[in-house]
């Protein structure tokens, strides 16, 4: 079940591998964000190094999938021919405070016209898109 | 401050095309950049051909060297386009022609934006690739992906942390139609808009509708820079540049929405230069021009601006105090981005400079100091200042 209408892009790791776990355990259920095994801090989006030590040794570790709403947007005018038919849809950040407040992005699942409150708490949804060309997993948030 | 741009380098001409809606230009965006300098340098009474430098940004895809071919320039001695997407580069590129300026690398620096999204595509709609990777990876598979949704966020944590009203969206509209059906420039001439047709105008992305949004259009647009002592070669109210500035603050570039100061119009950090190399106060600015792509976008840059405070957005944005001639900061005289033109904000740049003259169709008496804020939300941002003799 996929809370968009076909046809968006279809998001594919990058060809140099930097967010390649992170799509990897998607498809597996699991959420993992960026990690330094130098000084423990946590990062998002990925980058190359730490932008706090500046190591490369930076890795990927699970986290649990659970945030709280930091900003969401509720969009009505598509901007895409997927979305023409799509009526309005809900976007939200939800920010992590386990993984030193990084955020995700995601759509906010259910009503589409619900009201949403900032500070909720949320939960992440694997939505499998295991028979696309390519094949892939979106991170979905749904309020507890 | 002993390095510094402050009155050394003045505008000298300022010109533009007739502005169209998108697809509307009858003539390709290469012809109208070249009519738009022509425009200029005629302002400024040169000839093209003494031009010998070129800035402009957000990837403007006329390149300096086949304008100095198209003109018969003589000596190409600078051409420089200031990096990062939307309009945040329009006090950049200023910045960076005033700089080549002062520093003796050139004499005379035309800045320029041409636009032509009827042509080469428009920027408030998505991509149309089957797959995408990268940074886009984790907002457009979501429907995140106009600029409209990429600011929307910012905007709407903002509101929420400040206990903003929507109303304070709709008073920079307003004052944008407002002054626009003076200015004959404007696209959105004749078509004034008041506060019912506001209200009853249909979403984009919550918490802008219609009217919050900047115009998609065809044209193009130049300024001729020269040295301060040649101010006075024309019969304009001579206007110096005070100072230009841009930049963004701590990882305002980390992806998916991940910069720490999130509601921000990204000026934070770039304010205080702009203030400190002009040797002004927000008190001092008697008109100011603030890039709408959102109307969400003008409000942080005058509050980050120091315009306004936080706390004190509702009543501070009202109609009232934002319309020349008569308001507390009338601001976006021409009409701006949302209803002169969306020339990628280089308008507001000559706004400011007409302002100085006494030219404006929405003059502000007796303006001496008049701020350009270019591009808020995105990074880097920039940020100019002009001012009259007087301020000198």
């Amino acid at each position: 079940m996929s809370y968009l209408h076909a046809g968006l892009p279809k998001p594919m790791p990058r060809p140099d591998g930097l967010d390649a776990a992170y799509w990897e355990a998607a498809a597996q259920d699991v959420l993992k964000v960026q990690r330094c095994n130098a000084c423990k801090g946590w990062q998002w989006g990925p980058e190359w190094i730490c932008h706090r030590c500046l190591s490369d040794d930076v890795g990927f570790e699970a986290v649990a999938p659970t945030g709280r709403i930091y900003s969401y947007e509720r969009v009505w005018h598509p901007v895409h021919p997927a979305l023409q038919e799509q009526g309005p849809y809900l976007v939200a950040l939800v920010e992590l405070p386990q993984c030193d407040g990084i955020r995700m992005v995601g759509n906010l699942l259910g009503n589409p016209r619900q009201a949403v409150r900032i500070g909720a708490a949320a939960h992440a949804v694997f939505e499998h898109h295991a028979d696309d060309d390519p094949a892939f997993t979106l991170v979905q948030w749904q309020l507890d | 401050m002993t390095r510094s741009l402050r009155g050394k380098v003045a505008v000298l001409g300022v010109g533009e095309t007739t502005y169209y809606k998108r697809g509307g230009a009858p003539e390709a965006e290469g012809k109208l950049a070249l009519q738009a300098i022509i425009a200029a340098c005629e302002d400024a009474g040169i000839s093209p051909k003494s031009v010998d430098g070129f800035a402009s940004f957000s990837n403007d895809q006329n390149d300096p060297s086949r304008l100095a071919a198209a003109l018969g320039i003589k000596d190409l001695r600078f051409a420089n386009m200031q990096w990062g997407g939307g309009g945040g580069g329009g006090s950049a590129a200023v910045g960076n022609a005033a700089a080549a300026i002062a520093t003796g690398m050139a004499e005379c620096v035309v800045v320029f934006r041409a636009l032509a999204q009827g042509q080469f595509g428009r920027f408030g709609q998505g991509p149309r690739r089957n797959a995408i990777f990268g940074d886009m990876a984790f907002t457009a598979p979501y429907g995140l992906m106009s600029p409209a949704q990429m600011f929307a966020m910012r905007v709407t944590r903002f509101m929420h942390d400040h206990g903003v009203d929507a109303a304070a969206l709709r008073a920079i509209s307003l004052a944008s139609y407002h002054h626009a059906q003076n200015n004959p420039r404007a696209v959105m001439h004749g078509r004034p808009l008041d506060a019912e047709k506001y209200d009853a105008s249909r979403w984009i992305v919550e918490p802008f509708r219609l009217y919050d949004c900047c115009q998609e259009n065809d044209g193009a647009a130049a300024m001729v820079l020269v040295p301060a002592e040649r101010a006075k070669e024309t019969n304009h109210r001579p206007t110096y540049l005070l100072s230009a500035v841009s930049g963004s603050h701590y990882r305002a570039g980390a992806s998916a929405h991940n910069t720490p100061d999130y509601a921000t119009s990204c000026f934070k950090t770039v304010a205080p230069r702009l203030y400190e190399m002009a040797g002004v106060k927000p008190a001092d600015v008697d008109v100011l021009q603030s890039y709408e792509n959102f109307t969400g976008g003008v409000l942080m840059s005058m509050v980050e601006h120091g315009f306004c405070e936080p706390d004190a957005c509702n009543e501070f944005f009202v109609k009232e105090n934002l319309i020349a001639p008569t308001g507390k900061l009338p601001t976006n005289t021409s009409g701006g981005n949302l209803a002169e033109c969306y020339m990628h904000g280089l308008g507001l740049n000559i706004e400011a400079v007409r302002q100085i003259r006494g030219d404006s169709t929405n003059q502000v008496p007796d303006a001496d100091v008049a701020l350009v804020g270019s591009g808020p939300m995105v990074t880097p941002v920039s940020s100019s200042i002009f001012g009259s003799e007087a301020t000198l």
